[in-house]
């Protein structure tokens, strides 16, 4: 049977792929590239994976995403790998890596933690994984952030 | 050997480092009742108080007295450059070149740790909002073994067990000493799970009552704490729930003769008058025991001999 294509291969850009399902939208909102930029962008959910069931696929042309934006998506989507493609070729695949720490990335869910007020401090965490899920627990305050990170997202 | 710049929050704490702490603690009380002592003298100790407080203020202040030392004070913020809109990070650079060590109580959660970040002398935590107060938690302990024992203890923590900083920083610290936990408090002021999870996998035997005579005839500490009439929208539901946890002397008749009975302070009418003069009451020497842990913590990030 032939493979079906449900969005067509890009030229050059990035494709973020092995994203859970469901949260290609959440990518897209950490990305802050809607609106912000004319590049094409294309979600595709629900996408049947042999690995994971099933998978968002995000595909941005014209643009290379920098590392910094890669750690901001492993926040929500920590199985993602990134595909920098070239001339129609993936030229670059890694997934993303977790990193121990996150600056100024995130607001802490504490409206009384000192990063939440006019101190001239960034927001700092420390991260941690507990089986699939990730959890944030804040330098300051010791809060912890463990669902719907999105929605924290400074 | 201690090596503890800051004094933040008590999950920075191993227990050999509390061990150290309350070794100190034992070797300084003698200093504390009165006898002299120039441990400490030539330094300055800046006391930042954002907000009120009786013990920690006046109890900090004698133990860097007693040693020998000096303290400078910002208490009311409305004469202080707070009121003009300095941020705390500013008067932590300012007041970090003035002084030796800096005590510092805020409203904001994350304060200490921010002001130890900017600060080069050390930041000793005296509370920050609902967050941390590290040197109530020392004092605790330290007042459970030198009249109960740290070992194997069983203990009540009683009242407010959900919006009280003090219990949860002492639940944490003791297990590192292997405790068995008895929880009891009112519906609404529970201890959250995430927290009682937390001291089972640190191996905690946590167990929740709702009565108080369930809990005294095997305690060793019943540990009381304030239920605050702000928690209950409903004035009748506080003068319900305020009732029924309250120790009387009548009460203890089934305690064992070694229990005792601890509290932070202020009490408002959780522990009856008549349990002062009891063998159980420990809570006016537990508030005495401030003196020579704040020592003992002063002394030890201020690198004396």
């Amino acid at each position: 049977m032939k493979k079906e294509l449900r969005v067509r291969p890009i030229k050059n850009g990035t494709v973020i792929d092995h994203i859970a399902a469901g949260q290609a939208l959440n990518v897209l909102k950490i990305l802050g590239i809607i609106g912000q930029t004319d590049a094409v962008i294309s979600a595709v959910t629900n996408v049947p994976s042999q690995a994971m069931g099933t998978k968002d696929i995000v595909k941005v042309e014209g643009r290379e995403l920098a590392p910094h934006e890669v750690d901001k998506i492993a926040l929500i989507a920590p199985s993602a790998t990134i595909n920098i493609v070239r001339e129609y070729k993936v030229k670059e695949k890694h997934k993303v890596a977790l990193p121990s720490v996150i600056e100024g990335l995130v607001r802490c869910a504490n409206p009384n933690c000192i990063s939440n007020t006019n101190e001239p401090v960034a927001s700092r965490f420390i991260i941690s994984k507990h089986g699939k899920s990730v959890c944030l627990r804040c330098v300051y305050c010791e809060r912890i952030i463990s669902e719907n990170i999105a929605e924290h997202l400074l | 050997m201690f090596t503890k710049k800051h004094i933040i929050s008590m999950r920075d704490f191993s227990r050999a480092e509390i061990d150290a702490i309350l070794k100190k603690a034992e070797e300084l009380e003698s200093f504390a009742k009165g006898k002299k002592s120039d441990l400490l003298a030539g330094k300055i100790l800046a006391l930042l108080f954002y907000e009120s407080s009786t013990r920690t203020r006046l109890s900090f202040e004698t133990a860097m007295k007693r040693l020998g030392g000096e303290t400078v004070n910002m208490i009311s913020t409305e004469t202080s450059s707070a009121s003009k809109g300095e941020t705390l990070a500013d008067t932590i650079r300012v007041v970090s070149e003035y002084a030796d060590a800096i005590v510092l109580r805020h409203s904001k959660e994350g304060s200490a740790r921010m002001a130890a970040e900017i600060s080069n002398i050390p930041v000793i935590n005296a509370g920050d909002g609902a967050g941390h107060h590290p040197t109530q938690t020392l004092l605790d302990l330290y007042t459970i073994k030198r009249e109960s024992h740290l070992e194997n203890l069983d203990i009540a923590l009683i009242g407010d067990l959900k919006y009280g900083r003090t219990v949860h920083s002492l639940a944490y610290a003791l297990s590192l000493y292997g405790a068995k936990i008895s929880l009891v408090s009112p519906e609404q002021l529970k201890m959250p799970d995430e927290i009682k999870g937390d001291l089972r996998k640190r191996g905690v035997d946590v167990s929740e009552a709702t009565k108080l005579e369930d809990v005294i005839p095997n305690a060793d500490v019943l540990y009381m704490t304030r239920i605050q009439k702000e928690r209950f929208p409903d004035p009748s539901e506080y003068q319900k729930v305020a009732g029924t946890y309250r120790i009387s002397a009548e009460l203890l008749k089934d305690a064992r003769d070694d229990m005792i009975i601890m509290h932070p302070l202020p009490r408002v009418n959780e522990i009856d008058a008549d349990v002062d003069a009891t063998k159980h009451a420990r809570y006016f020497q537990q508030a005495f025991y401030g003196v020579p842990v704040r020592m003992a913590v002063m002394s030890l990030v201020l690198g004396a001999r």
